[in-house]
């Protein structure tokens, strides 16, 4: 009987959870493709909207989904990478610092970046004199400002899962003639790689929401990423017109995180848990 | 090998940066990057060469970005914060000379004339300049005048060639021809046509003795306080320099009545919009959790998957169809429940939504914790209180709900600190709205940081000090809050172990 309740209760939040995702759905697929004609069971079914997604001559959708991915693919890299080194230093080296380090990284951390906005607008203004592939208008600037934050809460995350693997791993290997690097590569990094993968996709999923700053750093409609030109496509003047495109256009920017996330699931919950319980 | 092998390619890359980054600090002549740049690249090539160092070796890659990335403007908005940095008063005071002396020129009649031949030297642009009367050949750029030798007149003044120029055909680089001012004693010269160049005269000029910009009989003296040229009435001109205005941005923001009453509004309804999320989102979330916890409970792995697709979701893209479905006039939620309430027009309604819309949001992820934190209590604890007689409410109240707030709390104070400066949500379901009728710089459901934004880079905007003092505000207002909350819990000396 109280099985009941919890199917009960589940149930509803079940349904809180779909209504903006099936909407969405029904809304990529209307006909009609307008705001006001779009309702949760599909009236109707046809690609239109993609079609127009793709052939509208004022946007370049398929060139923000290349971008967004790009960006998000090279920045989960880089961050995943320069947070593992970090991580691997802290977990496993004794030096001078190594308390006061960790304490600052959470608080610069808890400083979000964009509160410096005013501060980063002026310094690249600079950069884009000097170095135009890297100022604004440009991915690769943003890229750089996204991996000022690699070091954050997710090189606690990656400590803390670093500290649950054993050290007489490590000293083994050094008793074997391995040196620091050779352990790092070939010993620690493909047991971690669980941890790896979550970060990259928390990584991943961040920078493919990241607005604030994008919207910023690039103007023209080429170098834009999907949330800064799909946030354009709903302007004031056409939100219910291009409601269904939009709706497509979400749908897809779906497909690559969704489907990742599921891949990855069950070292998601290991891992923001480990992170919680160990910091 | 190995050892070899990766000291090279540290030393390429180095290479590599420096080569592609030197040249244009050379040309700007920015000799304080440069030596920064270079020290910088000294000290990464001495970390890898040597043996020594070894943790630095592994903290030095992000820290560079840490502190180039994150400090350095962290530290630079401190600084702004202290000035009036903003429209009107981007540069220094002599900028603010130039562009002043710029916009006051005019034509005189009968000032000089010239012909005019557009070339290039270097890539820059020139103006080859005859003289109608004396036939001299002068060459113009943004520096100044310099006298051409050797240059092949033709009888209309039009240049044929000349040493060390390259002609551009009439009607080439047509934008920077007519941005080109070449400065001389009386004004500048400009170009007036494709083959003419006329000299203009600066109606208002700088004067050192009275540091004062005199011209139209009139007399603005220089003022350090505002960064202004203020003539006796206590008009100024319009372009200011930047100066240093000590507090009074900070000040401001306290004292102002124009700013401190939106200042305390929006600050309380900050501190009730992250309360609430992290409040509602924890609450839901720790049910679901709570609800799959039973060995007998079926469909555990579908409930799971459906119950945090939200957090797979885009979320900047399903923020945007929340708000499209609160929409007044299109929206689903009004059509479906035959409605036709303005939610994003009402302040009440407006903030509901946006709460409802965090929590659609963000429980997944407290969904995810509290399944990990729940399953890492021994379930003997909740037996042996079962056993002692206690309810299943008290088992929970009394053993499993504070077992959960000591491992989840740092996560919870984290999740504060992000909503407190929530700026997509805001940015895209409300923009800050609704607002009062007699204010458009600060609506109802603004956070600090949107209302920040807006007052830096919307607008009437330009205000970057006082945004900048802004943000300072926030940085503090986040820093304690989080600091008391963690000295409440035993977060600090756990992630020590």
């Amino acid at each position: 009987m109280r099985m009941i309740w919890r199917h009960a209760f589940l149930l509803c939040v079940v349904a809180f959870a779909l209504l903006p995702v099936v909407f969405v759905f029904s809304a990529a697929l209307n006909p009609l493709g307008t705001l006001g004609s779009s309702e949760i069971i599909p009236t109707g079914a046809s690609f239109d909207n993609f079609v127009k997604l793709f052939s509208d001559p004022d946007h370049s959708f398929g060139r923000w989904m290349f971008n967004s991915v790009m960006l998000a693919l090279v920045s989960a890299f880089a961050s995943v990478f320069l947070g593992i080194c970090a991580a691997y230093a802290f977990s496993r080296m004794r030096f001078a610092g190594r308390r006061v380090g960790l304490l600052a990284i959470m608080l610069i951390q808890m400083f979000p970046q964009f509160l410096a906005i005013v501060a980063i607008f002026i310094i690249f203004t600079q950069v884009t004199e000097l170095f135009p592939p890297f100022g604004f208008d440009s991915i690769w600037g943003l890229l750089l400002l996204y991996l000022g934050g690699a070091l954050g809460v997710n090189t606690w995350l990656m400590k803390g899962f670093l500290d649950t693997v054993p050290k007489e791993l490590d000293e083994s290997a050094t008793v074997d003639g391995a040196s620091h690097a050779q352990i790092f590569f070939r010993i620690i990094l493909p047991l971690v790689s669980p941890i790896l993968a979550v970060v990259a996709l928390l990584a991943f999923v961040g920078t493919m929401n990241e607005f604030l700053m994008a919207n910023i750093f690039l103007r023209s409609d080429d170098t834009k990423t999907l949330a800064v030109g799909m946030f354009g496509l709903l302007g004031p003047d056409n939100r219910n017109v291009n409601f269904g495109a939009f709706a497509a256009g979400t749908l897809l920017t779906a497909i690559p995180t969704v489907s990742l996330f599921y891949w990855l699931q069950k070292y998601i919950t290991s891992g923001l848990t480990l992170g919680a319980v160990k910091g | 090998m190995s050892f070899l092998l990766s000291r090279v390619a540290t030393l390429s890359i180095t290479a590599a940066i420096l080569l592609y980054a030197v040249p244009p600090l050379l040309k700007a002549e920015a000799w304080v990057a440069l030596a920064i740049l270079c020290a910088a690249a000294a000290g990464i090539c001495y970390l890898y060469l040597s043996k020594r160092h070894v943790p630095a070796k592994y903290l030095v890659p992000g820290t560079v970005f840490l502190i180039v990335f994150q400090l350095v403007p962290l530290l630079y908005t401190f600084s702004i914060a202290f000035t009036n940095y903003g429209d009107g008063h981007r540069g220094s005071k002599e900028e603010a000379v130039a562009a002043i002396e710029r916009e006051s020129l005019k034509e005189i009649p009968g000032s000089p004339d010239y012909a005019l031949t557009i070339a290039a030297k270097g890539g820059d642009l020139v103006f080859l300049l005859v003289d109608r009367e004396t036939k001299a050949v002068q060459a113009g750029t943004a520096d100044g005048l310099s006298n051409v030798e050797g240059a092949e007149v033709s009888l209309t003044g039009k240049i044929l060639s000349a040493p060390g120029y390259e002609i551009l055909p009439a009607g080439d680089r047509d934008a920077e021809v007519q941005a080109l001012a070449v400065p001389t004693a009386r004004g500048a010269i400009k170009s007036s046509g494709l083959s003419r160049a006329i000299e203009f005269e600066k109606t208002r000029a700088y004067a050192a003795d009275c540091d004062c910009v005199r011209g139209e009989g009139k007399e603005w003296k220089a003022s350090s306080e505002t960064g202004y040229f203020v003539d006796a009435q206590g008009n100024n001109l319009l372009q200011g320099w930047q100066v240093n205005v000590g507090w009074s941005n900070f000040a401001r923001a306290l004292t102002d009545p124009n700013v401190n009453g939106h200042f305390f509004n929006v600050l309380i309804w900050n501190f009730v919009f992250s309360i609430a999320s992290v409040f509602v989102t924890f609450v839901l979330g720790l049910s679901c959790a709570l609800a799959l916890h039973s060995p007998r409970m079926k469909g555990t792995k579908i409930y799971r998957a459906l119950l945090v697709l939200p957090y797979a979701m885009p979320a900047f893209a399903l923020m945007l169809v929340w708000r499209d479905m609160f929409n007044k006039d299109f929206g689903l939620i009004n059509r479906v429940l035959g409605l036709d309430h303005d939610w994003m027009g009402t302040p009440a309604s407006a903030r509901l939504a946006l709460i409802l819309v965090n929590l659609w949001l963000g429980y997944p992820y407290m969904f995810l914790v509290a399944t990990g934190a729940l399953q890492a209590i021994p379930r003997e604890l909740t037996e042996a209180s079962g056993i002692d007689g206690a309810s299943a409410w008290q088992s929970f109240r009394r053993v499993t709900l504070p077992l959960l707030l000591v491992a989840l709390t740092p996560l919870l104070i984290s999740s504060f600190a992000f909503n407190f400066n929530n700026f997509n949500l805001i940015r895209f379901v409300t923009n800050g709205g609704p607002y009062a009728v007699d204010n458009n710089l600060v609506g109802k459901t603004d956070l600090l940081i949107t209302y920040t934004y807006r007052l830096a880079f919307e607008g009437s905007g330009g205000l970057l000090g006082f945004a900048a003092a802004l943000s300072t505000f926030i940085f503090i207002i986040v820093a304690v809050t989080s600091a008391i909350a963690f000295r409440r819990t035993r977060a600090q000396e756990e992630v020590y172990s």
